[in-house]
C-alpha cells in the first residue's frame, strides 16, 4: 500500500547517504575545534582530509590515463595478450602492471574497469586486483622494514597463488555474459 | 605521487600532438568517470575516517594481542572492515608482534587489511555491481584464511 513512499526514501538514502556522513564529519570537526577536552572531531576531520589529499594527488592523473587508455590502445592487443583465450600468459603482465602502481585499491577499480571493456578477461581483471592489493613494489619495503623480510617474502609468495586462484573462481562464479555494472552508462563509444 | 603527475602529463602532450580530437574525447572520458564516483568516494572516506578515528591502535593491541582463535578471528573482522594505509598498518602490526600476537594473527590482520574492504563496497560496487563486489570480497576473505594459515605451517 505504502510500497511508494518507502522506495522514494529508499532511492534518497541510496542518493544523498555519502553527503550526509561528509556532513557529519566536517560538523563534528567544526564542533571539537573549540574545545580542548573533546578532540575526536578533529582527528576524523584530519583523517578525512589527508584521506582528500590523498585522492586529489592521485585519482585525477589515474582517470585520465585510464580515459587516454580507453580511446588510443586497440582492443585487440588487450584480448590477445588478456582475453579470454590467453592463458597463463597473461598473468606477469598483470602482476607488473599493478606492482608498479602506487596507493589503495579504489586507486585500481577505474584501471580493472578500462581492462575489462577493452576485453580482458574477469580472470586477469581479479589477479590484477588481487596482485594490486598483495604485492606492491612501495608497500613491500615498508613491510620488510616493520615486519622483517621473511615475513614479507613467505606472506608475498603464498599469496600469489591464492589470488590467481581466487581469480579462476571468481570467473568461474560470475555469469558468462557479466558485464560490471555502474559506469557502464558512461562508456559508450569505446571500442576501437 | 609526482611521477604520476608527470607520466600523465607526458601522455596527455604525446596524444594531443597526435590526435587533439581523440585526445579531448580521453579527457572527456576520463573525467566523467572521475566526476561519477565523487560522491560515492566522499561518503566511503568519511566513514572510513570516522571508524580509523574511533579505532585507536591502544584497542586493536588489546584484541589482536594473545593466543588462541578469537584473536585471529577479530584480525579478520578489523583487518576486513578497516582500511588502514600501510604507513600505519605495518608500525602497528610491529607493535602487536612485541605484544605477542602470532603469526597467523598479523598475517590474517595484514592481507585481509588489503584484500577485503567491506567499507569501500559501496564504491567497488558502483564501478563492479554489487553481485561481483561482494563475491571478491567474500572469496578474498576465504583467501586472507589461507594466506594465513600457510604462513603458519611455512614459519612454524
Amino acid at each position: 500500500m505504502n510500497g511508494r513512499p518507502v522506495r522514494k526514501m529508499r532511492k534518497a538514502v541510496g542518493k544523498y547517504w555519502p553527503w550526509f556522513l561528509f556532513a557529519c564529519v566536517a560538523a563534528l570537526w567544526a564542533y571539537s575545534l573549540p574545545q580542548s577536552d573533546f578532540d575526536f572531531g578533529r582527528k576524523a576531520g584530519k583523517n578525512l582530509a589527508s584521506f582528500l589529499v590523498e585522492m586529489a594527488s592521485v585519482l585525477p592523473p589515474m582517470f585520465l590515463l585510464v580515459g587516454l587508455f580507453e580511446i588510443w590502445v586497440p582492443r585487440k592487443v588487450i584480448e590477445r595478450y588478456a582475453g579470454l583465450r590467453s592463458g597463463m600468459r597473461a598473468v606477469p603482465w598483470m602482476i607488473l602492471l599493478a606492482t608498479v602502481q602506487a596507493g589503495t585499491l579504489y586507486v585500481a577499480f577505474p584501471v580493472a574497469i578500462g581492462l575489462w571493456r577493452k576485453g580482458c578477461a574477469p580472470r586477469n581483471v581479479f589477479i590484477y586486483l588481487g596482485a594490486f592489493s598483495a604485492m606492491k613494489i612501495p608497500m613491500l619495503t615498508f613491510e620488510v622494514a616493520f615486519l622483517g623480510w621473511r615475513f614479507s617474502l613467505a606472506r608475498t609468495l603464498i599469496s600469489i597463488p591464492v589470488f590467481i586462484v581466487l581469480a579462476v573462481v571468481m570467473e568461474r562464479l560470475l555469469p558468462a555474459d557479466f558485464r560490471p555494472a555502474g559506469l557502464e552508462e558512461q562508456g559508450e563509444g569505446a571500442d576501437v | 605521487m609526482i611521477s604520476l603527475w608527470i607520466i600523465t602529463g607526458v601522455a596527455l602532450f604525446v596524444s594531443l600532438a597526435a590526435d587533439r580530437k581523440k585526445t579531448l574525447a580521453a579527457i572527456r572520458r576520463g573525467l566523467k568517470m572521475f566526476v561519477g564516483v565523487i560522491p560515492i568516494l566522499l561518503g566511503v572516506l568519511a566513514a572510513v575516517s570516522l571508524v580509523l578515528t574511533a579505532v585507536t591502535p591502544r584497542m586493536l593491541e588489546r584484541i589482536l594481542s594473545g593466543k588462541g582463535l578469537l584473536p585471529f578471528f577479530s584480525a579478520l573482522g578489523v583487518g576486513s572492515i578497516a582500511l588502514i594505509p600501510g604507513f600505519i598498518a605495518y608500525p602497528l602490526a610491529a607493535v602487536l608482534r612485541q605484544n605477542g600476537a602470532t603469526v597467523p594473527v598479523l598475517a590474517a590482520f595484514i592481507t585481509s587489511l588489503m584484500m577485503v574492504g567491506v567499507l569501500t563496497l559501496p564504491l567497488e560496487a558502483r564501478f563492479f555491481g554489487w553481485r561481483a563486489a561482494l563475491l571478491r570480497n567474500g572469496l578474498a576473505l576465504c583467501g586472507a584464511v589461507i594466506v594465513a594459515a600457510g604462513m603458519a605451517w611455512v614459519l612454524r
